[in-house]
């Protein structure tokens, strides 16, 4: 007698799926709570940490809009390997605009968001025709190119950075720009990935070529999700330099690039939840693993392969999983 | 002046080559790009030495164990691990630059930085060329270059593995029709492209230090040399490393030492405006760009 695992849908799955949500307190808190809960957990977390976690939970939001942000460029086919180009400009065209002009930190981290992501864009735009790996080799040569023409050209504070940015008016209102953001960008863009719009970029990484027959220009659609993701990493980059009143070459360390792509992995690709479970599972980690100092990046690259070969749905997969579906053993007719 | 800088930006194109030639047959022929290719180069430059000063070994021993080691490693890391995400782009890319930054980071965890981490030179000698003093591991090193390339080359063309090879890079299912083993020949290519990197380190390292950064600028310099000359071509990796090669060396000369690495940055970019699959990416052309 053999027998088989079946994955069958809850009923409260099924029914919930329907206008009938609406009628009864059960099905609508099913829908809601795993929303929700995590929503009013984050905005409490900060009420009830001390200072230090709160600036764990600060970087927690960087690592997570870094790795939203490389979840939303995967889901359009593109795997970057350089998350760091994107915070470093971000992180450097404020500081530019606040070292030099002295623009207030409310100013420039707007611009500075949307002028970086301009950048990194124009720079990755010759990339775009080509599919495969190609952008993943630029996007990982860029950073680290970036930072040897900062130290040869010795622009914008060389080797030592620009010091003594304006810091943010209040530490809450630090707190709950990046929680508030992270949380603006995780459901937005859920969203936007729904939507039509959505569709034609998971589209264009599935099958680009029947995108193209469809009379879509995918090169705009990609040039669009390239600025849409870097500009996210650089609003993470001109937060962090504020926080840190301070921008150098660090900006460009590969931690920025590897850690959010762990996070996504780990988390799950594909629902921009995964990478945000992902941030949160494994910046604490790394925190409480401080003492173990470089250890940590082989820590993450361990877990990148581990995850990828062994559960390449991620945790946030699986958990859906198991709250949608039940599983149990039917037999086999042989 | 300018007889020296063209002998040291021939010797610097040939170390290019050397480094990535690697890197490129193992894509070429089995479509996996090996992010952890300036790991397993810094691998078998460490390899090397703990077989020279822990266990005492001979250098040409020690050099060949570790050769053979590197290509253990690829082989076993295709095995367990690439074989499973095979034909997924993104997770391969994912994978092996994992394994990468694992390798490359535990050796700096465990205090492998500094200049006694280093290889002697073959042979301690240097000669006058038309005028230019130049060392003889910098000969050894273009002597090997060229000998590596004409013997891929007639690896390539002339035996039956070689043959084989190519059949999977032209068309995989054609190949797999023939009695071509597709994993067999993927596995061999990725422990074949991990040699040529343990090869190219022992080598090269001698000129300098055994360091973990070393091994992201060689996956860097790697990756720029092929994404110029077109990935997969082995023509176009050559004529690459010669334009990287001088390019990076004349800068050196009569601009600033600083602005070496800028140059191929600005030469990745123009050449992929100009032409997006590299200098010689023909072969491809349609599956990589669209």
């Amino acid at each position: 007698m053999q027998k088989r695992r079946e994955r069958v849908d809850r009923g409260i799955k099924v029914r919930s799926g329907d206008v009938f949500a609406l009628c009864s307190w059960r099905e609508m808190l099913y829908l809601a709570g795993p929303r929700v809960l995590p929503v009013v957990a984050i905005l409490m977390l900060p009420l009830v940490l001390g200072i230090y976690w709160q600036k764990v939970l600060l970087s927690v939001a960087v690592f997570a809009l870094l790795a939203i942000s490389w979840d939303l460029l995967a889901q359009t086919g593109m795997i970057s390997l350089g998350q760091a180009l994107f915070f470093g400009m971000g992180a450097y065209v404020t500081g530019i605009l606040n070292h030099y002009w002295g623009l207030p930190p409310l100013l420039t981290i707007p611009v500075a968001a949307v002028f970086g992501g301009l950048i990194c864009t124009a720079l990755l735009l010759p990339v775009l025709r080509l599919r495969g790996i190609y952008f993943s080799m630029v996007t990982l040569i860029l950073p680290l190119m970036l930072v040897r023409l900062v130290e040869a050209t010795r622009i914008f504070g060389g080797t030592e950075g620009l010091t003594g940015m304006t810091s943010l008016p209040s530490r809450w209102l630090e707190i709950y720009l990046i929680v508030g953001a992270m949380l603006a960008a995780l459901f937005g863009f859920r969203r936007l990935l729904g939507t039509d719009y959505g569709l034609v970029l998971k589209g264009i990484r599935d099958n680009d070529r029947s995108v193209i027959n469809a009379g879509i220009n995918i090169y705009w659609y990609k040039t669009q999700a390239l600025w849409i993701a870097s500009t996210i990493g650089a609003f993470a980059g001109a937060f962090m330099t504020h926080v840190y009143m301070f921008v150098g070459m660090p900006v460009f360390a590969l931690d920025y690039s590897i850690l959010p792509i762990a996070a996504a992995v780990v988390g799950g690709p594909g629902s921009l939840a995964g990478a945000t479970l992902g941030a949160f599972i494994l910046v604490p980690l790394s925190e409480v693993l401080r003492g173990v100092g470089g250890l940590r990046i082989v820590l993450y690259g361990v877990f990148l392969v581990v995850f990828i070969v062994a559960l390449p749905e991620g945790i946030f997969h699986f958990i859906q999983r198991k709250y949608h579906q039940f599983e149990r053993w039917v037999e086999v007719d042989t | 002046m300018l007889l020296g800088t063209i002998v040291y930006a021939f010797v610097n194109s040939m170390i290019l080559a050397l480094m990535a030639i690697g890197f490129n047959l193992t894509f070429g022929i089995s479509g996996v790009a090996n992010f952890a290719y300036g790991a397993l180069y810094i691998f078998s430059a460490y390899a090397t030495w703990m077989g020279l000063n822990l266990v005492g070994m001979p250098y040409p021993v020690a050099a060949a164990v570790s050769i053979l080691l590197t290509m253990l490693a690829g082989a076993l890391m295709y095995r367990f691990i690439l074989l499973r995400v095979r034909g997924q782009a993104l997770s391969e890319v994912i994978a092996t630059f994992g394994i990468g930054l694992a390798i490359l980071e535990i050796f700096r965890y465990l205090g492998f930085v500094g200049f006694e981490y280093n290889l002697p030179v073959f042979i301690d000698d240097s000669i006058v060329l038309a005028g230019v003093f130049i060392d003889v591991q910098r000969l050894l090193i273009v002597i090997i270059g060229s000998v590596v390339i004409l013997g891929l080359w007639w690896f390539t063309h002339h035996t039956r593995l070689g043959l084989a090879f190519r059949g999977i890079a032209q068309d995989e299912r054609t190949a797999l029709t023939l009695g071509i083993d597709s994993d067999r020949i993927a596995l061999l290519s990725v422990s074949l492209g991990a040699g040529l990197a343990a090869l190219a380190a022992t080598v090269i390292i001698p000129l300098g230090s055994i360091a973990p950064s070393e091994g992201y600028d060689v996956l860097i310099k790697s990756l720029a040399v092929c994404i110029i000359g077109g990935l997969g071509s082995t023509g176009g990796t050559i004529v690459a490393s010669f334009v990287i090669g001088f390019a990076e060396r004349f800068t050196d000369t009569y601009i600033s030492s600083h602005w070496t690495m800028i140059v191929s940055l600005a030469a990745i970019l123009v050449v992929l405006t100009l032409k997006p699959s590299g200098l010689f990416g023909k072969q491809k052309e349609l599956e990589e760009r669209i």
